[in-house]
């Protein structure tokens, strides 16, 4: 298969679907028993602190509630810059992540700190929106200075088998962000067998998109081990087919280092370290960050201080 | 950006307390072997001895006979199925308390790594007596008559490469049936079963109902052909079992072998293609690929090839080889030098057969017995590598184009131990296992283990079942 084939595949609905139900199937019983042997994987000392470095590194640090406010949003950039105020040697995380309201208020405080900012877009997080509204959305959040849009498919589609439709909304929207990094949020909690997951990574990866998601974080389940390592395959095998290189964000649901860890075993097993970096891997997080500095601080000074010493915004 | 080295993770070996020197356990207590014969076990992955370990002689042999018969007789042998339970889940519950301790003597005594000894071997061990304690007082419903009787003594002989858990697949059912056992462990690998012997007189089981004597081949001799021996159990070689079952020929003993093994893993174009690699992986370096019924021929659709070797040979390369106690050990180190040479000697003959010899780049330990995990392709059904067990870590690449050709070259073997099918449709699956002449056939999965399940061959892969319901017809007299 070659490039050029692969930009064929969305010639036609019968086309895409052909493609798509000819990738290889997932069985459900080895994949889930793949993803729990890595995750005995034994993650001690030296491993220990360049895996909750790294994965500081790649946390989107993410607030997603109908309360949110510029203050709400202002602390959250602060958290981001610095999230041990005690220790300057504690990087800093990838990107902040928010509403496309509040994309204005975000760039200006993360101004300088190389922090991206990524805004929800696309009627998230169900994506029920005529795609007029899901582009202008888009449009707004990337006037406003988003440098990445975490867009959401669309499920009742995908899932009606309108696989087309699914992939021409992505192209839209790739081309509303203009230079913004698209990522892809996939919502596998919805599309419910890991068959989907992969057809709905390749669709995603076909369509354009910089990076594929797991989850919105308002379905449950949101991310788990054996989907990120499902898309983890789908990822390598598209770059191993094209050339190109998408990234992988799980999101929701990750709130331990010990989980953190595990998903960065599974990172470096299936895709490979190429990905081990936050331009190709990312965390969509928002308590992870707090428990992976405990453990970093417990790490540092042999004491485990308690939530009392991070700080909670 | 530098690579994500996984830091020593070695469990710790505090847990075991190996002692210096071990008789044989006779009637419930550990003796000295009349002649005071000994020999030594090692840490395969380092060559350390560990231990001397008693070699029973003829009447050592004579004397555990004679203590299984009188225990049979008099204790086992006429006490209620519900009793009998009563110990086999007290012995199932000790072992699930000691299960750290015994995992660790486990891959410190065969060489396997600790993720394997703490994650298989030791919870089936459990689960094996669990299983068994509950057939104890239901044998009338077994399907083997209104009111089976055990048979009596029972001699059995275990390999080395799952030794707790092969005793436990020839003790447990024994003894839920009424019988008594004198089992005779590996030369290689005797510490775990002495360790189980402790466990029994931990349990309070009555003397003589389980006896252990350790020694070679010349004891696993003595052990089969002594008269006062109602039933032998072996696992082991084809060769020995060959023998074994010419000196059992015209007696009143019975007897069950489960041999060598030569499996076909087969790949059709439709297969879960990254999964199939994980079965193959498991199916070859589970355990160092010394698993007799290890998928040591695979059989992948031609149409495929390409793709299955690419990213088999990706997933090879992040095989960690190495120390047998470090938690993220994948593949351990070989149960001995006699064994380390016969897959040297196999393999070399691969390679002079015209074969494609690859393994992944891979530093191993200076000491101690090892060899890289290693795909041969180019290989032919002619080649001694895709006919002949080589108990390693070695896997032998062939290629079908039709369902049909998988089928006659998975069935063109002396060997009919297991089998495995890789394809997402479900017809094709039950085809071909039921062509596969095959005791155990996994569909999309293999190395798959569970003590309800009956496991044995077809053919030189031996006779008898063992495990689940039919495990229990070997011990039980109908």
């Amino acid at each position: 298969m070659t490039a050029t084939a692969l930009v064929d595949v969305a010639r036609s609905e019968a086309t895409l679907r052909a493609f798509l139900h000819g990738l290889p199937g997932v069985d459900q019983v080895g994949a889930d028993a793949r993803a729990a042997m890595l995750g005995t994987r034994s993650i001690k000392t030296t491993a220990k602190a360049w895996g909750i470095d790294l994965a500081i590194r790649m946390v989107d640090l993410t607030t997603l509630e109908g309360a949110d406010t510029p203050g709400k949003v202002r602390a959250l950039c602060a958290k981001a810059r610095r999230p041990d105020p005690t220790d300057p040697t504690c990087p800093s995380v990838a990107a902040v992540c928010v509403y496309p309201t509040h994309v204005a208020t975000a760039v200006a405080e993360l101004k300088g700190s190389g922090i991206h900012v990524a805004s929800v877009a696309t009627a998230f997080p169900s994506g029920q929106a005529p795609l007029a509204v899901k582009l202008e959305d888009t449009r707004a959040a990337v006037a406003d200075g988003a440098d990445e849009i975490d867009m959401v498919i669309n499920r009742g589609a995908f899932l009606s088998g309108r696989y087309l439709e699914v992939f021409e909304e992505i192209v839209a929207v790739k081309q509303a962000c203009g230079e913004a990094h698209l990522k892809v949020i996939l919502e596998t909690g919805e599309l419910a067998t890991y068959d989907n997951v992969r057809r709905a990574s390749w669709l995603a990866m076909l369509a354009g998109g910089d990076f594929i998601k797991t989850s919105t974080g308002k379905v449950q389940p949101a991310a788990t081990l054996p989907v990120t390592l499902i898309m983890l395959e789908a990822v390598r095998d598209f770059r191993r087919e094209t050339g190109r290189q998408v990234g992988v964000k799980p999101a929701g649901g990750i709130r331990a280092s010990k989980d953190a860890l595990k998903y960065l075993v599974t990172v470096n097993e299936t895709a490979g370290e190429d990905w081990l970096d936050p331009d190709w891997f990312r965390f969509g997080a928002s308590t992870l960050l707090n428990d992976l500095l405990m453990q970093r601080m417990k790490l540092a000074t042999g004491v485990y201080a308690g939530p009392d010493y991070v700080t909670l915004d | 950006m530098p690579r994500f080295e996984y830091a020593p993770a070695p469990e710790s070996r505090s847990i075991v307390d190996i002692r210096s020197s071990y008789g044989l356990f006779i009637n419930g207590s550990f003796v000295d072997p009349a002649d005071g014969g000994s020999r030594k076990t090692v840490n395969p992955a380092t060559e350390e001895v560990l231990a001397e370990v008693a070699e029973a002689g003829e009447s050592d042999v004579d004397s555990a006979v004679r203590a299984a018969r009188r225990a049979y007789d008099e204790v086992w042998g006429p006490m209620r199925g519900a009793d009998r339970a009563k110990y086999l889940y007290r012995l199932a519950r000790l072992i699930q308390e000691r299960a750290r301790e015994l995992a660790v003597l486990e891959s410190i005594d065969n060489g396997k790594p600790i993720r394997e000894s703490r994650d298989v071997d030791i919870p089936l061990v459990a689960a094996h007596f669990f299983y068994y304690a509950g057939w104890a007082d239901k044998l009338r419903h077994a399907g083997f008559g209104p009111d089976p009787r055990p048979i009596g003594v029972a001699g059995q002989v275990i390999p080395w490469n799952f030794p707790l858990l092969m005793l436990a697949w020839k003790i447990a059912p024994a003894l839920a049936g009424g019988n008594t056992v004198v089992l005779k462990p590996a030369e290689t690998t005797p510490l775990t079963a002495l360790a189980f012997a402790e466990v029994c007189q931990q349990a309070d089981l009555p003397p003589g109902v389980v006896n252990i004597v350790t020694g070679g081949g010349e004891t696993g001799r003595l052990l089969v052909e002594h008269p006062g021996i109602d039933k032998v159990a072996f696992t082991g070689s084809t060769e020995v079992g060959r023998a074994i079952a010419k000196s059992v020929a015209g007696t009143t003993k019975r007897l069950t072998l489960e041999l060598g093994g030569k499996a076909a893993n087969i790949i059709f174009d439709d297969a879960p293609v990254d999964q199939a690699v994980e079965g193959i992986v498991n199916g070859i370096f589970f355990n160092q690929g010394h698993v007799c019924c290890a998928g040591s021929r695979l059989l992948v659709q031609e149409s495929i090839v390409d793709d299955v070797l690419a990213r088999l040979r990706d997933r090879m390369a992040q095989l960690r080889v190495g120390d047998p106690l470090d938690k993220n050990t994948d593949v351990g180190a070989i149960n001995s030098a006699a064994q380390l040479e016969r897959i040297r000697e196999l393999s070399a003959a691969g390679e002079a057969e015209g074969a494609d010899r690859w393994s992944p780049p891979c530093v191993l330990p200076d000491r101690g017995y090892w060899f890289a995990p290693t795909l041969f392709t180019g290989v032919s059904q002619a080649h001694r590598i895709a006919r002949e067990e080589i108990f390693g870590p070695v896997l032998s690449v062939l290629t079908f184009r039709t369902p049909a050709e998988a089928i006659e070259k998975a069935n063109n073997t002396p060997y009919g131990l297991s089998a495995g099918v890789w394809t997402e449709k479900g017809s094709r699956i039950l085809d071909v296992a039921a062509k596969l002449r095959a005791g155990v056939v996994w569909a999309n999965t293999f190395n798959k283990f569970d003590p309800t399940s009956p496991f044995g061959g077809y053919k030189e892969s031996g006779y008898g079942r063992e495990g689940g319901r039919h495990g229990l017809e070997a011990y039980l007299a109908h």
